[in-house]
């Protein structure tokens, strides 16, 4: 009975969750007829897989996929490098004001967006970065509150011993951090890295401020042109969904055992 | 948020420590603040100090842009009054329904990662492709949600055309992103000793009541944390009602974020705007002081109450 239940009430919200992924797919390989038709026409008669075609070299979307890869790629080699860098730092070594400057980094993550949003502006187009991708890239650089806390606390799971054999066979921080503790980080690396993909990838409105030559936009804001340039081409706007959705589903697929044993690890206890 | 407690270690590396070295591994984290938290912060409110066109002569008006909004600009308050709104939809549901999808996945029937998956899947779609999705399900005529409503007998509003329904419908949108507080509340369950309900059972207390006494304790942690970012997040509510409505209709989305976006960006008045983020930082900061101070009366931290049992 219980049991019955349990899975009915499972089946059918797992349809509500995948249904708005199902029916933009589905809306995407429609014809024109079909997509106005009703009731509405859940299994094409004909797959339209050149609508995908046709949506992409509607607009320079091969630009906008270039811009964006630049961007994903280069922001996250970035934050990989600087936040467990960062995080090695306050995880191994005792300094003068350590833990005020740890707190400081937690409280960080209490900024909204907006206050900074103005002053970040200005700031990159004192530095002539408007209309460049450096302001989507170059913060990435400088590590991340959250990536670098996260980081922090896988690192301190590790036996402070392999330090500490590993600085008796001579080696200095830099090795220790390189040779040991990058290689041992690896799973929180692939947490960190797929979280920032999918920010950097998703990134609607940081794109939208600094970004005003279409030469420069990337995927989400060249998919946002297009809907504001055919409202009513549902079609296209589907199929450029699709593929804009693409990369992070595949991302999750291949990190989500890292995503699922942190979450059920015992990172948000207390 | 607890930071886990620095493991004990011999003085002697405390020596060996100091230098130049910790700080050249943090130096990256300690740049990026400068520049792109600290001095923005700073800049920012000497900017809500001063009338500052994008173009044009900047005037230093000191706090008038705050009196202004507190005081002649029903804008301020009506954007205001639509986020408190929203996340007076938005941070219940968040919480109740993770929960709810949490307790689902506990039982732990056979194929429960699948469903797991399921409900994850959409947090990792997010702004254009996320808004692009549902304005084709809300579409009055050719959409799938009212299609499925028609067969319930209801005949489905203009959902994103409509003043009331508009912000029900940017509160389903961002709730299809819930798993992440979904996740927090399954690791939250699973870290329940099954004793304790064993003992219950055995006592004869009934199962809503083992919900009341032993679930809900137990993850109220997890019920704090999800409080506060969700309270966040509702404030910063943004992208999702600039794609899907802008604002409309007539202004019944015009979120507190997106009057801030827009006076800066379209309007470029920045003083301004900077002014009202200032607001915004101090609402929020201000909520997550107070549920933080009310959480003292029904968060319960295990560790807590065996030290108290230990002091007693």
């Amino acid at each position: 009975m219980r049991k019955t239940l349990g899975y009915s009430a499972l089946i059918f919200l797992t349809a509500l969750f995948a249904a708005p992924f199902l029916w933009t797919l589905i809306t995407a390989l429609k014809t024109e007829a079909e997509l106005y038709a009703y009731p509405p026409v859940f299994w094409p008669t004909d797959w339209k897989w050149e609508n995908f075609t046709n949506a992409w070299t509607s607009l320079p979307f091969t630009t906008f996929l270039k811009n964006s890869v630049i961007v994903v790629v280069l922001s996250t080699i970035g934050q990989l490098a600087s936040s467990s860098l960062v995080a090695y730092g306050f995880a191994r070594f005792q300094f003068r004001g350590r833990d005020p400057l740890f707190v400081l980094l937690l409280a960080t993550m209490m900024i909204p967006w907006d206050v900074k949003m103005i002053p970040l502006y200005m700031e990159f187009n004192w530095l002539g970065w408007i209309n460049t991708l450096k302001p989507l890239i170059v913060p990435a650089w400088f590590g991340e509150a959250f990536f670098i806390f996260l980081l922090r606390q896988y690192i301190m799971t590790i036996p402070m011993e392999i330090d500490e054999a590993a600085r008796m066979d001579g080696a200095n921080a830099w090795q220790i951090y390189w040779r040991i503790h990058l290689p041992l980080m690896a799973p929180a690396l692939v947490l960190v890295g797929t979280f920032h993909f999918m920010n950097a990838w998703n990134d609607y409105l940081g794109p939208l401020i600094y970004l005003n030559d279409q030469s420069t936009y990337t995927l989400p804001l060249g998919l946002a042109l297009f809907k504001g340039l055919h409202e009513v081409d549902y079609i296209s706007i589907a199929a450029i969904t699709v593929i804009l959705c693409l990369p992070p589903l595949a991302l999750f697929f291949y990190a989500q055992r890292y995503i699922m044993d942190n979450a059920l690890g015992s990172s948000v206890k207390g | 948020m607890a930071t886990a407690p620095a493991t004990p270690r011999p003085s002697r590396r405390k020596a060996r420590g100091a230098g130049i070295t910790p700080w050249l591994f943090i130096s990256p984290w300690i740049l990026g603040f400068l520049f792109f938290t600290l001095g923005p912060l700073i800049f920012s409110f000497v900017m809500s100090l001063h009338d500052w066109p994008v173009v044009g002569t900047r005037e230093f008006v000191g706090f008038e842009n705050y009196s202004t909004m507190l005081r002649d600009d029903p804008q301020f308050w009506k954007s205001l009054w639509i986020t408190v709104k929203f996340a007076g939809l938005f941070v219940p549901l968040n919480i109740v329904l993770s929960f709810l999808l949490a307790v689902l996945l506990n039982l732990n029937l056979k194929g429960t990662a699948i469903f797991r998956t399921a409900f994850y899947l959409p947090s990792v779609i997010s702004g254009v492709a996320l808004v692009t999705i549902w304005a084709w399900i809300y579409s009055k005529e050719y959409g799938l949600l009212n299609y499925l409503l028609s067969f319930a007998g209801i005949d489905g509003p203009n959902w994103l055309g409509d003043r009331t329904w508009a912000i029900v419908a940017i509160t389903i949108a961002s709730l299809w992103g819930l798993g992440g507080s979904m996740l927090i509340f399954l690791a939250g369950l699973q870290s329940i000793p099954k004793e304790l309900y064993e003992a219950a059972r055995v006592s004869g207390v009934p199962a809503w009541a083992q919900v009341i006494f032993i679930t809900l304790p137990m993850l109220s942690p997890m019920i704090l944390f999800t409080l506060i970012t969700s309270i966040i997040s509702a404030f910063q509510q943004l992208t999702i009602a600039l794609l899907l409505t802008d604002g409309g209709p007539v202004n019944s989305t015009y979120f507190f974020a997106m009057y801030i976006y827009k006076t800066a960006f379209r309007f470029h008045d920045m003083g301004y705007a900077a002014a009202m983020s200032w607001v915004m930082f101090l609402i929020i900061l201000a909520l997550s002081m107070l549920v933080m101070r009310w959480s003292a009366a029904w968060v319960y931290y295990e560790g807590q109450a065996r030290k108290d049992d230990a002091d007693a």
